[in-house]
């Protein structure tokens, strides 16, 4: 989308274009999110592809950049949606304060899960992240009288929101959108700081190779522990927008199949790419809606689709298409 | 957050140039239908998911509804379009589909959700954008003031309603009752029902025990229900856990021992399970075709169900569809439009007869005052023909005091 | 409390261990041998109850369609393992376990297209209707059989493993491919096999739940995480570790429903976080294997 047009007259070698693009990725991802809402068929479907590419986005932190594959986010991202939502409706907390409240608890979950699944390796981390997520989930569950238990957390709807002065009506979808995207755009600019500073190294270090890294003097358990409570930080800030966005916190969202449909996305865009997970939430979200309406055994094709990703595309829409155009101007 | 000092600016400038592009895009098919003339109502419903066979029955009766006024000539010379939207018995994805529709079809109200987690998330978003919506999910919870708003309607029935009338006909004074409860807040309140309506009967207490919701297994329980020795066994759980569990109560020899009972019987459940699992065991329903021989509506619904479905019988769940939409659009004829307040004053006075006799909707909580069947699951052997499921034990007429009072549930009276 | 109850309760927990165990052994075993996590494990459990029933109908005897479905669903195993699984052998250890992920989807999807999305049932076979006195309480007959039949599994498996030619070249396939193949195995064909065991015995624990629970298309994915909190508990990759977690896992949640009934879930969740805490690589499990 914004890609070849903008990368031309820079007289640097190679791969310049490129350079600069990835120079200005935040600012290039905030511009094509502004107009999403033009170009998806609904506003709500705009939303959610904000919320979840700043979930899937968490998530590539943990997965795509330092190579952990776990199958438990969906606990980040429901904590922050039901500490937002318990701290507004229950306790009266402003929306803007219950944001960064349910933003620091749920590092502190992330930071308990990650103590206990961070010490294992390999396979073994992606399960036990996925039976600690359901353990999260079961206690949502039984903590009916906080979370609303099955039937869900209500009762906290944002209907108008005072920024700066300005009453602004949270109900208009447009200007809920655009409210959502300043978060989004935080968590983009958050994110690049982390890839750009040395710790961005050290985990692209351990993921490539946990030994050597160790022997580099890395404290290598310690930056996984890291790396698992920001990534949990700003998936969980995703969940925040959700409660903002829904008015309602659903208990699914911390079953562990809104934890697969995280990994799918993130496949799906190409991991290890800093615009990829909106690429994968967009691409998800629409073949699902298309799909959808038009049978009910949709899941058959996203299941196959996956799977073909997988075998011949394992770095995704958005990670291919940067590769191809690396290589084209490599050749140049 | 420095850019949304500038924000509206940017909305409104992009907001011509998109939405020309957008619109002409995406109403396409939509053009010479004259979309503001049609009357919209959408209709979320899981059409993915383990209750799939009951959303199609609820998508068939809505449609009949809906075709039924359209033939007549619409309201007020409107014609009436059903918006089905697959809310996949997720609350996020139901709220989403909600916002979709109000946002993006202008849906003029919105009728539907099966689970009552979908429904209070459907609920959330109509009520606060001021969108008449008609629940057919069973479940007390949206009756009480928390969650009720004036533009909120329940058009099934709760397990208030129906815990009563089963155990009216089931216990008896100085049985002794054990209950098998499903943790959580729908199982909690059919629980609620029974203990109350035992109390009423003068029947004992003699143990609870609550699942975990969604369980699987049930064994575990059983030998200590069966150590409890009691004469009824009250199943308070709904759906997948209803059938597994009543399945494992029937392997461990239960109902040798005692009466199996539970609040809602459905159609389709006993189907997926058996006749031989389910015999005598007796539970609660808003509707079941077999109702013909007693009632003249019934018997008229059936009848167009089947001309519209090559013969097929109407279930429990479709039947809400059809009383459901068929309410809320004779309120819209007897408002005649789609004027919010006047639509809600129309449900409010409304007396209907769709399906199985005489409902109204209750003024301080909208919930439908209507009958209630119990009814009791047919051995193999004298069952008539394949849908010949059950037989019908009672038929409660409706009367506000099968509910619970204005006041209980927190509402000003 | 009497003593009776807890032995009824114990036996209640047995029977439920002995299908974890059974489920958790296919996925152990081919995490063991070809360090493959599958996650299309559940849904091959509900294929082999439908695949089961299905034939069951079909030849009109539970027993026929007790001993097919493992095996159908065995070779349908193996066709997997051919056509998708070997393609990622040498890329990254997520590879395959994201492409069962997605296959999982589709097995699910396509079950709901043929049989429908309601589920079906599944008629417990004549000869083990109905309970059996014990004395002290009574137990149904079909699970006092299931405990039998996956013990004489779990006999067969163990001598074909530990006793024969076979067995032993499996073994040594999982410590050192290469060597193996150096000496003339084909390495492949063992793979092939091991998969296809592993995916045999998700669907005999499907068709040995199929009377015991509803059968519908959603029951093999409470299965899987239940599945994958055994081996974890057990270590991944130990037969007997599996044997073990099974068993313990059934029977806690058994003691606890006893107690504080609506814990019974959480509890074995609560119980695997102990072992890690105590031991992160599972009762059973060897540290270091699993990076």
């Amino acid at each position: 989308m914004t890609g070849p047009s903008s990368g031309e007259a820079v007289a640097k070698p190679a791969s310049s274009g490129l350079a600069w693009l990835l120079d200005h990725r935040v600012l290039l991802s905030i511009a094509v999110l502004a107009v999403l809402p033009w170009l998806l068929p609904s506003k709500a479907l705009a939303v959610n592809v904000l919320i979840y590419g700043v979930v899937v986005m968490g998530y590539n932190l943990l997965f795509g950049y330092t190579g952990l594959l776990s199958f438990g986010q969906a606990a980040f991202f429901g904590s922050g949606a039901y500490f937002t939502g318990i701290a507004i409706g229950r306790y009266g907390v402003p929306w803007f304060a219950a944001v960064p409240i349910a933003v620091l608890l749920s590092t502190c979950l992330a930071a308990a899960i990650g103590i206990v699944s961070t010490r294992t390796r390999g396979i073994y981390f992606s399960m036990v992240t996925l039976a600690l997520a359901q353990l999260v989930y079961y206690v949502a569950l039984q903590a009916a009288s906080f979370t609303g238990g099955e039937n869900g957390l209500r009762g906290f709807t944002v209907d108008r929101i005072n920024l700066f002065g300005l009453q602004v009506n949270f109900l208009d979808p447009i200007n809920k959108y655009y409210v959502l995207m300043a978060f989004a755009a935080l968590a983009m600019w958050f994110q690049s700081r982390i890839l750009n500073s040395p710790f961005g190294a050290v985990i692209e270090a351990v993921r490539e190779n946990e030994q050597r890294a160790r022997a580099c003097g890395y404290d290598v358990e310690r930056s996984k522990l890291v790396v698992f409570m920001l990534s949990g930080a700003i998936s969980s800030l995703g969940g925040c927008m959700l409660a903002l966005h829904l008015s309602i916190v659903p208990l699914d969202i911390l079953h562990y199949q809104t934890s697969g449909m995280i990994v799918m996305m993130v496949l799906l865009g190409g991991a290890r790419s800093f615009f990829g997970p909106f690429v994968g939430a967009a691409s998800f979200l629409i073949l699902e809606d298309v799909i959808s309406l038009w049978t009910p055994h949709w899941q058959i094709f996203v299941g196959a689709i996956f799977v073909l990703f997988v075998l011949f595309l394992p770095k995704g829409i958005w990670g291919t298409l940067l590769d191809a155009l690396d290589s084209g101007k490599a050749r140049r | 957050m420095p850019r949304s000092g500038s924000t509206p600016k940017i909305t409104r400038r992009t907001a011509l140039a998109g939405l020309s592009a957008s619109a002409a895009l995406l109403a396409m098919p939509r053009l010479g239908r004259a979309a503001d003339e049609t009357i919209r109502i959408g209709f979320p419903t899981p059409l993915t998911g383990p209750f799939a066979a009951e959303a199609r029955d609820q998508v068939k009766c809505a449609e009949l509804a809906v075709k039924l006024v359209n033939d007549k000539g619409g309201i007020a010379g409107r014609k009436v379009e059903l918006l089905v939207r697959d809310d996949k018995l997720n609350a996020g994805e139901a709220a989403t589909r909600t916002l979709e529709l109000i946002e993006k079809d202008k849906v003029h109200a919105v009728v539907g959700a099966l689970s009552s987690a979908v429904q209070l998330a459907v609920n959330e978003v109509t009520r606060a954008r001021g969108v008449i919506y008609v629940s057919i999910s069973q479940s007390d919870t949206i009756n009480e003031a928390k969650d009720f708003s004036k533009y909120t309607f329940h058009e099934a029935l709760n397990p208030h309603m129906t815990t009563s009338a089963v155990a009216r006909q089931t216990l008896k004074k100085g049985m002794k009752v054990a209950h098998l409860v499903a943790d959580y807040a729908y199982g909690h309140e059919m629980l609620r029902g029974f203990k109350r309506a035992q109390a009423a009967i003068g029947a004992d207490n003699v143990g609870e025990i609550l699942h975990p919701f969604g369980a699987a297994d049930y064994s575990t329980f059983m030998p200590r229900l069966m150590s409890m020795r009691p004469d009824v066994l009250c199943i308070s759980n709904f759906g997948r856990d209803q059938a597994n569990a009543i399945k494992q109560a029937v392997d461990f020899g239960v109902k040798q021992q005692m009466k199996i009972v539970v609040p809602v019987i459905l159609h389709n459940q006993r189907l997926a399970v058996g006749p031989d699992v389910f015999e005598g065991v007796v539970g609660g329903a808003n509707y079941y075709w077999g109702l013909e021989t007693q009632s003249k509506s019934a018997s008229s619904f059936n009848t167009a169900f089947k001309a519209a479905n090559g013969g097929a019988i109407p279930t429990d769940y479709g039947a809400y569809g059809y009383s459901g939409v068929g309410s809320l659009l004779a309120a819209m004829q007897a408002a005649g439009g789609t004027d919010t307040d006047k639509v809600v004053d129309a449900l409010e006075k409304l007396q209907y007869d769709l399906t199985k006799g005489p409902q109204h909707y209750r003024k301080c909580d909208h919930q439908s005052v209507q009958s209630v069947l119990v009814l009791e699951s047919k051995k193999k052997s004298a069952m008539a023909g394949e849908n010949d499921l059950f037989a019908i034990l009672a038929n409660d007429a409706g009367s506000d005091d099968m509910l619970r009072s204005c006041s209980e549930l927190g509402h000003a009276t | 409390m009497d003593l009776s109850l807890i032995i009824m309760q114990l036996l209640s927990g047995i029977a439920l261990g002995a299908v974890l165990v059974i489920t958790a052994l296919g996925l152990t075993i081919v995490f063991g041998m070809l360090g493959v996590v599958n996650f299309a494990h559940g849904a091959l459990f509900m294929i082999g109850a439908y695949a089961g029933l299905y034939l069951a109908s079909l030849t009109g005897s539970f027993w026929w369609g007790l001993l097919l479905a493992p095996i159908l669903i065995g070779a349908f195993g193996m066709l997997i393992e051919f056509v998708l699984i070997r393609r990622l052998y040498g890329r990254s250890i997520d590879d395959p376990l994201l492409l069962t992920f997605g296959l999982s989807y589709i097995l699910v999807e396509g079950v709901r297209i043929v049989f429908g999305s309601d589920g079906i049932p599944f008629p417990t076979p004549p000869q083990l209707i109905g309970v059996l006195d014990l004395g002290i309480g009574f137990f149904p007959r079909y699970r006092l059989f299931v405990i039998m039949l996956v013990a004489v599994v779990l006999l067969v498996l163990w001598l074909t493993l530990e006793k024969t030619r076979v067995g032993l070249i499996v073994r040594a396939g999982a410590r050192d491919p290469t060597i193996m193949q150096v000496l003339g195995v084909d390495i492949g064909r063992v793979w092939l096999a091991i998969f296809g065991l592993g995916v045999g015995l998700a669907a005999l624990g499907g068709v040995l739940a199929g009377p015991m629970r509803s059968v519908n298309p959603e029951m093999g994915s409470l299965v899987l995480a239940e599945a994958f909190v055994v081996t974890v508990i057990g270590g991944l990759g130990s037969i007997v570790g599996a044997v073990v977690a099974g068993l313990m896992v059934g029977i806690s949640i058994s003691m606890v429903a006893l107690f504080a009934p609506e814990m019974a879930t959480i509890v074995m969740f609560a119980l695997m976080a102990v072992v890690l805490l105590i031991r992160p690589q599972g009762l059973f499990g060897v540290r270091g294997r699993t990076a």
